[in-house]
Parts: structure tokens; C-alpha cells; sequence
């Protein structure tokens, strides 16, 4: 009896509270967005500040993207399959952003460059350059936000995988880069597809650490986040609701893209035991 | 350390453990300019304003009362997940019901969903003519968007998916003989839940809820909006940085910020911690217990 009640009622209550603390807000957005029709939602696009946003937010993630991604995967080959000591700290320190309240990482990157009070802030305005409001500083917080996506999820596949293909190819004359380009690439190639769909998800929805060094000035520095923050204070509600459900159309697009390659990924890796 | 041996030029070479690959060169280079340095201009920063002073902006009341609702209702938000968590990851891997792929989908979506989209429906959601908040208002008076209950919320709805996939393997993992055995030994359920199963769980809920706890303690984006960010009310650490920022107070601001670097770096300690301890006790479970 009690098991009867039970594998009825665990469901139940897992059903209820996921769906009044996430499928509800989710469902929001949607509603809200259409509330007036599709004529009004398509309206919002014409907002030059709007497009000047989607702008901003894709320059960030260009160029965030790859950088993260390179720096993931030199990482990648230089720490796993490898015995160091430290190599636990720094798997941790990779790790450090995750945990970093983004505030903190836009506040670090004020103490830094500002030319006022920042640790560089000399350098800086003698060179002529303008990190802080302005996009090279917001697309640093949103390198330093995203950093560790790529590595963690190539590290764990090439560390499985071990070096006999390596040294095979190796053997048979190919220059480091050849085994790089050839043969390590391609195999752990869905955990790099993961990591970069992980890693532009996480670009394009930034938020705390893109406020705090962008300054948020309407129509040049401000990301997409940004405006739906902004224009859902000026009670423009229409018009955070038309950019933020382009945001979670992404966001959405990302799980779905991200369900297909944990497929891909199969007996692989054991983050998905369950599919 | 070879002797220079007289006739033939001692060429300098570096020891072998100092020559570093491309790929250490990259990533050395790379952490160092777009992590140590910030990092580092946090430290001095904050070195340079001294103990005393440290303290004292460290300790104003209206710090301690941010602190307070943050780590506060952060710690509500975690445990509150981590109850309901592990009931969602039981439904998830031990039960069979229509719908269940897309629960499994759905748990993933907070980390998908940017935070300023979140907290734009979730305050919109909870404010007094929302689907949630209006009927909650009529029947409670309870008002939800703009007070610290909805900066509760929003830290729920952020750290919800850490516990259930936290845990969730690990469960896949536990052999259903253990519990049927401890059922033919006359344990009823209820002793088989609390005396074999849960314990062994416990890593993983311990780790999830502090993944979840330190999330929830570092998040902005979702709670600026549904709070009313007035002070010792509602306004989150996170939020007093950028106001001290604004107000050009970067002695504050970075007194502030470096005590949520500090409890960042403790918290990855202890999750680190917690899953070395559930490893262990996976390795070797009597031992442990």
C-alpha cells in the first residue's frame, strides 16, 4: 500500500513543483511576449536600441566564444592525461568563475582597468584605449564568466580516452600539431560541440558582470539582457517582453541542441544516465 | 647540475620541467591575463585598505544586513531544493509515469534561460495581478514580487537543477537488492529510506545543495528584478556592490566584494570536499559509514 501511494504521489509532487517553479515562468515569457499579437511583438523589432542590442550581445559572444573555446582546449591538452602535483587546485582555479558571484567579476575588472581607481587604470588612459563602458570590458566579463565551460567538458572525455592514438600517430611521423588537428580534435569533437553550445548560452544571457563594467547606456553599451532589465524599469513592458523572449527562444534552442548532442555524447560521458 | 668542463662552453638550459608545451604556454597565459590579473587587482585592492578599515566597511550594519538576506535566504532557498530535489530525482530514475522526459528537460532550463529573462517573468508572475501572485495576495496577503519573498523565489527557481543532478546518478547507481534486502529483514520503508538509502545519497545531496547555496548566494540578474532592492528589506549583496559603485565608494564596493570572493573560494573548498568524500564512499561504502 504504501508503495502504491508512493509511486503515485513522488511524481506528483515533483510535477507540481517543477512546474509552478520553472514551467510557469517559462510559460510567462511566452504569453507575455504575444499578449498583444504577433503585429506588436514584430513592432519591437524596429527599436533602434533593440538592434542595437542584438548587435552588441552577438560582438560579445564572437569573440568570447572562440577565445574561450581555445583557451579550452590548449587547456584541455595540457592538463588531462597528465599526473602533476596541483593538478586538483588547478582544475579548481579553472573552475573559480563558476562560483564567483558575477558582480565580483565586474567589480575585479573595474579595481583593474578604471582609469581613475583601477590597478592598470595608468596604462590604460596613456594608451587612449577605453575598456571600462565600453565593449572590450564587456566582452572580457563575458570571457571571464564563461571561461570554464569548454575545458570542463573536454578534460574529463580526453582523460577517458588515454594517449594510444596519440602516440600512434606519433609514430608514424606526425608533427604535434597533426596529432592535435588529426587525432585528438576529432575525437573528443561532441564534447567540444557541448561545450560550445554550453558556453554561447551562457555569452548571449549574461547579466551581473556585463552591468557592472557596461554602464548600461541605452543604444551603445547595452546587451540584450541589459535592455530587457531596462525596459521593464521604464514599465516598456512590451518591449522586454518582445527581447526577452528572443533570449529564451536561444536559451530554449541551447537545451534542445544541447539534449541531441548528450545523445551523440551516449555511453561517452555519465552526465546523462538517465537517457 | 653539470660542472662547466674547461675547453667547452657551458650552454644554459632550462631544467626539462620548466619547458612548457604550446599548450601550457596558452593556457598559463591565458588564465593569467583574464583571471589572476582581475583577481589579483581585487586582492591589492583590498589589502590596500587595511585591516582596520577592512573591518569596519566589512562590518557596517547595512552590510551585515545584506549579508544576512543574502546568505540568509540563499541557505532557505538550498535546503528547500534540496528536500525537493531529491524527491524529483527519485521520480526521475526510480518511477515511470507519462511526462517524464520532459520533467527531465525542464529541470535543465534554469541554467538555459538567461537570468534577466527569469526574472523578468518571475517578478511579473509573483507581482499582485500575476497568474501566482493575485491569487496568493487574495488568499494569504501575502505579497511576493518586490519583497524578500521573491528574492527567495527567484534563488529557488536558479538553484533548483544542482541537488536533482547532483543526485541523480548517484541513485541510478544504487542497487535496488540493498533496500529489498533490508525489506526481507523486516525494515519497513520507512527505516529502509532513512537507515540505507538516504545515507547513502547524502554526498550528493550535500554537494548539490552547496553548489546550489553558492549560486544562489553569487546571483544577480534574477533577483534585481524581483526585488524592490530597498535596504536592510530586500537588497542582496551583489546589488550593495553596485550601489556602492555607483555612489563611487570603491572602497566599499571592494571590501564588499572581496568577503563574497572569500566565501566563493571557502564554498569551492567544501563542495570539492563533499564530492571527494562521496567518491570515497562510493569506492568503499562500509568504510565510511
Amino acid at each position: 500500500m504504501p508503495q502504491l501511494s508512493a509511486s503515485i504521489l513522488i511524481p506528483l509532487i515533483a510535477c507540481l513543483y517543477v512546474g509552478v517553479i520553472i514551467l510557469l515562468p517559462a510559460l510567462e515569457v511566452v504569453v507575455g511576449a504575444f499578449a498583444k499579437g504577433l503585429g506588436p511583438f514584430l513592432e519591437n523589432f524596429q527599436s533602434a536600441e533593440l538592434r542595437s542590442a542584438v548587435l552588441l550581445t552577438l560582438r560579445c559572444t564572437v569573440i568570447a566564444v572562440p577565445a574561450n573555446t581555445i583557451f579550452g582546449l590548449a587547456a584541455a591538452t595540457a592538463i588531462a592525461r597528465r599526473q602533476f602535483p596541483g593538478k586538483a587546485l588547478l582544475l579548481s582555479v579553472i573552475d573559480l568563475p563558476f562560483s564567483i558571484s558575477p558582480v565580483v567579476v565586474g567589480l575585479m575588472l573595474v579595481l583593474l582597468y578604471s582609469p581613475t581607481n583601477g590597478l592598470l587604470g595608468g596604462i590604460v588612459s596613456s594608451m587612449g584605449w577605453k575598456i571600462l563602458f565600453s565593449w572590450p570590458g564587456m566582452v572580457l566579463a563575458t570571457i571571464i564568466v564563461t571561461l570554464p565551460f569548454m575545458a570542463r567538458e573536454v578534460i574529463p572525455l580526453l582523460e577517458e580516452e588515454g594517449w594510444d592514438q596519440e602516440e600512434a600517430a606519433r609514430t608514424l611521423g606526425a608533427s604535434n600539431w597533426q596529432v592535435f588537428w588529426k587525432v585528438t580534435l576529432p575525437s573528443v569533437r561532441w564534447a567540444v560541440l557541448y561545450g560550445l553550445i554550453l558556453t554561447t548560452a551562457r555569452a548571449l544571457g549574461e547579466f551581473g558582470a556585463v552591468a557592472v563594467v557596461s554602464g548600461n547606456i541605452a543604444g551603445r553599451t547595452q546587451t540584450l539582457p541589459l535592455f530587457v532589465e531596462d525596459a521593464y524599469k521604464q514599465y516598456n513592458t512590451e518591449l522586454a517582453y518582445g527581447a526577452a523572449l528572443v533570449l529564451g527562444g536561444v536559451g530554449l534552442l541551447s537545451l534542445l541542441l544541447k539534449l541531441f548532442v548528450e545523445q551523440m555524447l551516449g555511453g561517452l560521458r555519465d552526465t546523462d544516465p538517465s537517457r | 647540475m653539470a660542472l662547466a668542463i674547461p675547453g667547452r662552453r657551458w650552454r644554459f638550459a632550462w631544467p626539462r620541467w620548466l619547458v612548457l608545451s604550446w599548450s601550457w604556454r596558452i593556457t598559463w597565459l591565458y588564465l593569467g591575463l583574464v583571471l589572476f590579473l582581475p583577481l589579483g587587482a581585487l586582492a591589492l585592492k583590498a589589502a590596500a585598505v587595511g585591516p582596520g578599515q577592512f573591518w569596519q566597511l566589512a562590518t557596517t550594519p547595512l552590510a551585515l544586513a545584506t549579508y544576512r538576506i543574502s546568505f540568509g535566504l540563499a541557505l532557505l532557498a538550498a535546503l528547500l531544493n534540496g528536500v525537493f530535489g531529491v524527491v524529483i530525482a527519485w521520480a526521475l530514475v526510480r518511477c515511470h509515469f507519462p511526462g517524464r522526459r520532459l520533467l527531465d528537460s525542464l529541470i535543465d532550463l534554469p541554467f538555459a534561460l538567461p537570468t534577466a529573462v527569469a526574472g523578468l517573468s518571475l517578478a511579473a508572475i509573483y507581482s499582485t495581478n500575476g497568474w501566482l501572485g493575485g491569487p496568493l495576495q487574495a488568499l494569504f496577503g501575502l505579497k511576493v514580487s518586490f519583497t524578500w519573498l521573491g528574492v527567495a523565489i527567484a534563488m529557488v527557481f536558479i538553484s533548483l537543477p544542482f541537488v536533482v543532478r547532483s543526485v541523480e546518478p548517484v541513485l541510478e547507481a544504487l542497487e535496488e537488492d540493498q533496500e529489498e534486502a533490508a525489506w526481507c529483514l523486516g525494515a519497513s520503508p520507512r527505516q529502509t529510506l532513512l537507515k540505507v538509502v538516504l545515507p547513502q545519497l547524502m554526498p550528493a545531496i550535500l554537494a548539490g545543495v552547496a553548489q546550489g547555496y553558492s549560486r544562489a548566494v553569487g546571483e544577480y540578474g534574477s533577483v534585481v528584478m524581483i526585488s524592490s532592492n530597498v535596504p536592510f528589506h530586500d537588497l542582496i549583496a551583489p546589488t550593495l556592490i553596485i550601489q556602492k559603485l555607483e555612489e563611487y565608494d570603491f572602497a566599499s564596493a571592494t571590501v564588499i566584494g572581496m568577503v563574497m570572493l572569500l566565501f566563493s573560494l571557502l564554498s569551492l573548498l567544501v563542495i570539492n570536499g563533499l564530492q571527494v568524500w562521496g567518491r570515497h564512499w562510493e569506492a568503499n561504502p562500509d568504510l565510511s559509514a
